[in-house]
């Protein structure tokens, strides 16, 4: 499958991943590498294979709905790179 | 080099338990070792010297009024860097992480503590556990003990080493594609994947949720199963935990399987990917369990050259998908931008590495509109079809045997710039990951030169039990894992 550095530079929007000119040159390439050694998957016919998204047969579990030990506020936002006791702090959203 | 770093963790425990050494002792000699070793190896990216003697001494005075945690309480371990807690720095091998420090332990992390185990540091990584050579960490390379010129494989390279260079004497590693027992096999150690959702992964910080499983790293089987017994069993907090009970790994290993069966795949066995030295030494390891008893019987795993295509979208949608949380805004590392968009690309780009964001790219791709059944939904298909072929394998046989890695450790910087040669590298461990079955490392000699080597047992879904037993049956016939790199 052939990759041009538009389509990198449209996933690298979706992305959410701003590349060099080199980087997207040497992503183009190594996509495109990837993409080519998995096209033998379609040797495979799965014309009739139900998906896999996971190994395990299980149900989700549920759990009583009860307050139990709750992450302090100051706790939870002390790793963002800016906050103030109880807010993250980040360039302004709305005009 | 103390006497005492050469001992398993089984053996330390017998000699604190009898009074022979303290815990203190122990803790002391490891650290040490790691002092006078890491600038050389770079097998940690951080070392706990001061808490790690506090925590030991305390178990000293524990111990000394008989309040025992467990036959490890005192003892040492090493923890790679994606597992979470207050008490340590978690970064993942990324920038993006720096200073994480989360509000919250792993589950694993809280067994351990509660089985009065001391985390004497943290180890290396690919970054977010993406790679084969743990080259791609923004703490640097780590090196093979065996030789410093060469990889320790990856992911869990820094725990492999630090384990092989007897600087601990057992670590946490985890295990996606092969992360746990190729970089074992690398080093010269025992490494174990333990079934999908045998042991929690909470606090395990995400890579490819429905394959990533933590688990241990050893010298010895013995010192796999015990560190298994502590991390194993169900956990409410991870919804994919399994509720089954944990068996007696340590008994297991007393208990060798009679008329053992050992399937040997022909797809393995004919690919052109392996080494003829690699498939030697699985086959006189396969000799070795045959006189023990067991029968060898051919078995076909026909979808196993489809394992790494399939591999490799899978884990890069999930991947993508996950690695969508670091945007600069709730932890890590931020790159000040005008506006919120600028900011996430900003700090997403230079936050991240090269192979993460590859990787991000290819599963973005094939994730999106148009693509989606073509490469995703394909490969999940394809995900089937190597779960049914391991079923059937496992009508004819106990265990399956392979070569762990294709090859040895090849040089530092051989394989950073062909990312799809170092996919490869992974085509006997990947589809383990895909059917979500146990597998286990176990050295099985050295390349002529003189280059360790692991084999592969592969088990069905919670037979940890057996794969322990095989293991420990193939070590008490063998010495690969007495013999110790020279550094």
């Amino acid at each position: 499958m052939r990759i041009n550095a538009d389509t990198v530079l449209r996933l690298a929007d979706l992305a959410r991943l701003s590349l060099s000119a080199d980087e997207v040159e040497r992503m183009r390439r190594d996509l495109e590498a990837m993409l080519d050694y998995v096209e033998k998957l379609s040797e495979i016919d799965t014309s009739d294979v139900a998906a896999t998204a996971h190994v395990l047969d299980i149900a989700t579990p549920f759990r009583a709905d009860r307050v139990a030990d709750l992450l302090p506020v100051a706790e939870a936002v002390r790793n963002a790179p800016q906050h103030d006791d109880s807010s993250i702090i980040v360039p302004k959203v709305i005009e | 080099m103390s006497t005492l770093v050469s001992r398993s963790l089984c053996e330390l425990a017998q000699l604190v338990n009898a009074g022979k050494a303290s815990c203190r002792e122990v803790t002391e000699a490891f650290l040490d070792r790691s002092d006078q070793l890491e600038g050389r190896l770079g097998a940690f990216v951080s070392l706990r010297r001061e808490e790690a003697l506090r925590e030991a001494e305390d178990a000293d005075r524990l111990r000394a009024r008989g309040e025992v945690r467990s036959r490890w309480h005192g003892l040492p371990l090493a923890v790679k860097e994606i597992l979470v807690s207050p008490n340590l720095e978690t970064t993942c091998g990324s920038r993006i992480l720096r200073g994480f420090r989360a509000p919250y332990e792993a589950t694993v992390l809280g067994r351990v503590r509660e089985a009065g185990m001391v985390v004497i540091g943290t180890t290396n990584m690919d970054e977010f556990a993406m790679g084969s050579s743990c080259e791609n960490s923004a703490h640097g390379v780590t090196a093979n003990p065996w030789d410093l010129s060469r990889v320790p494989g990856g992911s869990s390279g820094g725990s492999a080493a630090a384990v092989a260079a007897r600087e601990v004497p057992v670590a946490l590693g985890t295990d996606t594609g092969g992360s746990i027992r190729q970089p074992a096999a690398l080093c010269g150690v025992v490494g174990l994947k333990p079934t999908y959702g045998r042991v929690s992964r909470y606090g395990l910080v995400a890579f490819a949720s429905s394959l990533d499983q933590v688990g241990p790293i050893a010298r010895t089987v013995e010192d796999a199963a015990s560190l298994l017994g502590v991390i194993a069993g169900h956990d409410p907090r991870d919804s994919t935990s399994m509720d089954v009970g944990v068996p007696d790994y340590a008994a297991a290993l007393d208990d060798p399987p009679t008329g053992l069966r050992v399937g040997i795949p022909r797809e393995f066995v004919a690919e052109d990917g392996a080494d003829p030295e690699v498939l030697e030494r699985m086959h006189d390891a396969v000799r070795v369990l045959e006189a023990k008893g067991a029968k060898t019987v051919e078995v076909s795993l026909p979808h196993t050259p489809y394992g790494v295509a399939a591999y490799y979208l899978i884990c890069t949608a999930e991947a993508s998908s996950n690695l969508s949380r670091y945007d600069g805004v709730k932890y890590g590392f931020r790159s000040e931008a005008a506006t919120l968009d600028e900011m996430y690309k900003r700090s997403r780009s230079e936050g991240f590495g090269a192979e993460v964001k590859r990787r991000i790219l290819l599963g973005t791709f094939v994730l999106s509109a148009g693509y989606y059944d073509a490469y995703y939904r394909k490969a999940q298909q394809v995900r089937t079809l190597i779960r049914q072929d391991f079923q059937r394998a496992f009508e004819n046989c106990d265990v399956i045997a392979t070569p762990t890695s294709p090859g040895p450790a090849w040089p530092l910087g051989e394989r950073v710039n062909d990312p799809l040669k170092m996919y490869l590298s992974d085509v006997f461990t990947v589809t383990v990951n895909l059917a979500g079955l146990p597998a286990l490392s176990v050295p099985c000699g050295f390349t002529s030169a003189g280059l360790p080597l692991g084999l592969q047992l592969i088990a069905p879904p919670l037979e940890e039990p057996r794969l322990l037993a095989v293991g420990h049956t193939y070590q008490r016939e063998t010495d690969w894992h007495q013999a110790a790199p020279e550094l």
